[in-house]
């Protein structure tokens, strides 16, 4: 293919002005002493400090790193074991099953949103009207039903990054364990997970994102009472506009570039430990 | 590691958390508020054919506007080498990584009346105009939002086109322009069908977008469902009706785009 001209180069610095200039705007702004959206009136961390004062949003950040969290860790280890059975099972139940899993990852987030808000109302309603009440124990949407919906969101993905391992896998490893004497999980532990573990990992590292980003299905989910930080974002963005946004999306953008750092330096250096196991094998 | 049956939680937890909801929202749509079978949801929804009409459209727009502008990014990307090529996963993927409230939110920071973009006309004698509560910053929201999930499949496939097969074109005599028309476009197709799946749903069910660039007037989909479920108009038969309506609609849509792809396996983020 040709190289890029004087023309398409122009093209790439344009797209990526238009994707980075509000970030940049926001993150300036954000030192802005004026409350006003347009004048530059000098250099305050003010915003910064409203912003650990405001305990709406905190409460909202530790929410939302525990379901993320939870989320993550339970959608990691069902999936990768949903991700094995489907693995073994026959064609025709194979494909159903994939077909299911499909459906959160293709709707779209509203619906599956709203609809899973109906089921936890009618198990809600259900419980406090018969058991519960018998009990005097009543429930409400709340940190439970958030964590369910984001599990079920975050499986598929699992599952999605955790089957092409399983794929690439030789089969006979596995059989090759066992004739060397070692059986059951023992040997599915030191043998298959290793194998599978970039794909497990991955998929955890996805699950905790789409958690921490997720606004739609939480803000169906979680009830009047919980609050996630999207949902709090929402709730300030939609009325008047505060300077404090500013701190937290610079705040926000921040760790995420940090993590981006860390996550491409961890890259580079296991290729290259990678790449000096291969040195030491075959002395090339 | 030959068993099915590590594979039981999660089918049961499927059945639970993803068929049981559809089939209530089907069941819900079908259904009055006093219960028993009734058609008046969809009765009433003939009030709301605008709102359906103006979504869709719009989510067109945007997946219009994502397509022609996100094509040549990609392209372009593509055919860089070096690190802009190294980097350019990830630098279409950073802004993607901020929360997409705050990033819309930006949007209504630039576009108010007296906002930044307005005091830069200003300084040139223009305006001030208004952008901000209009169907076009709507459009621009969904744009600036979703162009990454066009750009990152069409990438993904150009990167992996065998450089090998652009020079056999070649040496058959085809200048660039036959080789885009005839080898690259064809070979990008399945990136192109899944971007616009990735761009058209999440445009077309918004409602934070509507709502927080497009001011309280313009009633979209989203917003209509979620007005029945959280919002004053509370009835979740409506809702329900609504939402299965445009699912059907979005699936139907999908159903057809797939036909042409012939197939051909969908590229994933």
């Amino acid at each position: 293919m040709k190289k890029n001209g004087i023309l398409s180069r122009l093209f790439l610095a344009l797209c990526f002005l238009f994707l980075y200039a509000p970030i940049l705007v926001l993150v300036v702004f954000s030192f802005n002493a004026s409350k006003s959206r347009a004048v530059w009136a000098g250099f305050t961390l003010d915003w910064y400090a409203d912003l650990l004062d405001n305990s709406a949003i905190l409460n909202a950040l530790w929410i939302t790193l525990a379901v993320s969290a939870i989320a993550a860790v339970i959608a990691t280890i069902m999936g990768t074991a949903a991700a094995i059975g489907f693995y073994n099972m026959k064609r025709r139940s194979r494909n159903v099953c994939m077909t299911i899993n499909n459906i959160p990852l293709t709707n779209a987030d509203i619906i599956t949103g709203v609809s899973m808000m109906l089921l936890f109302i009618l198990a809600v309603d259900a419980w406090n009207g018969g058991i519960g009440r018998a009990l005097g124990l009543r429930f409400n949407l709340g940190f439970w039903s958030l964590l369910i919906a984001h599990i079920t969101f975050d499986v598929p993905n699992v599952i999605l990054s955790v089957t092409p391992k399983l794929r690439q896998l030789d089969p006979n490893i596995y059989e090759a364990a066992q004739d060397l004497g070692d059986h059951g999980l023992h040997a599915f532990v030191k043998v298959v997970l290793p194998e599978i573990m970039p794909g497990v990992v991955n998929g955890l590292i996805m699950a905790f994102t789409l958690s921490i980003d997720d606004f739609v299905v939480s803000y169906f989910t979680a009830g009047a009472q919980t609050q996630t930080l999207s949902m709090v974002i929402y709730s300030m963005a939609k009325k008047r506009v505060s300077p404090e946004i500013n701190a937290l999306s610079t705040l926000m953008f921040l760790a995420v570039v940090i993590l981006m750092v860390i996550f491409n330096l961890r890259q580079a250096h296991q290729a290259r430990q990678a790449q000096e196991r291969r040195k030491a094998l075959y002395g090339k | 590691m030959k068993s099915k049956a590590i594979s039981y939680p999660y089918v049961a937890w499927m059945a639970l958390f993803v068929v049981a909801p559809i089939v209530i929202i089907v069941v819900y749509a079908f259904t009055a508020a006093g219960g028993g079978f009734s058609l008046e949801n969809f009765h009433s929804m003939a009030q709301y054919a605008t709102a359906f009409g103006r979504s869709f459209l719009l989510a067109a727009v945007a997946t219009v506007v994502c397509l022609l502008a996100g094509y040549p990014l990609a392209y372009f990307l593509a055919r860089e080498r070096g690190w802009i090529h190294r980097m350019a996963t990830m630098l279409i993927m950073l802004p993607m990584w901020m929360n997409f409230l705050l990033r819309t939110y930006s949007w209504k920071f630039l576009l108010e009346r007296n906002g930044l973009l307005n005091t830069l006309f200003g300084l040139i004698g223009l305006g001030p105009f208004q952008m901000i509560d209009t169907q076009g910053a709507i459009v621009l929201g969904m744009v600036y939002n979703y162009l990454p999930y066009m750009v990152l499949p069409i990438f993904s496939v150009i990167a992996k086109i065998d450089p090998k097969v652009v020079e056999a074109a070649q040496d058959l005599g085809a200048n660039s322009v036959t080789v885009f028309r005839r080898v690259i476009f064809p070979l990008s197709l399945p990136g192109v069908l899944s971007g616009i799946t990735m761009v058209f749903i999440p445009s077309v069910s918004t409602f934070a977008i509507s709502r927080l660039l497009g001011g309280s007037k313009t009633l979209l989909l989203g917003n209509l469902i979620d007005m029945q479920f959280l919002g004053s108009a509370y009835n979740p038969h409506l809702g329900s009706a609504v939402s299965l309506v445009m699912m059907v609609i979005v699936m139907v849509c999908m159903a057809v785009m797939n036909h042409f792809g012939d197939g051909e396996e969908g590229v994933t983020l």
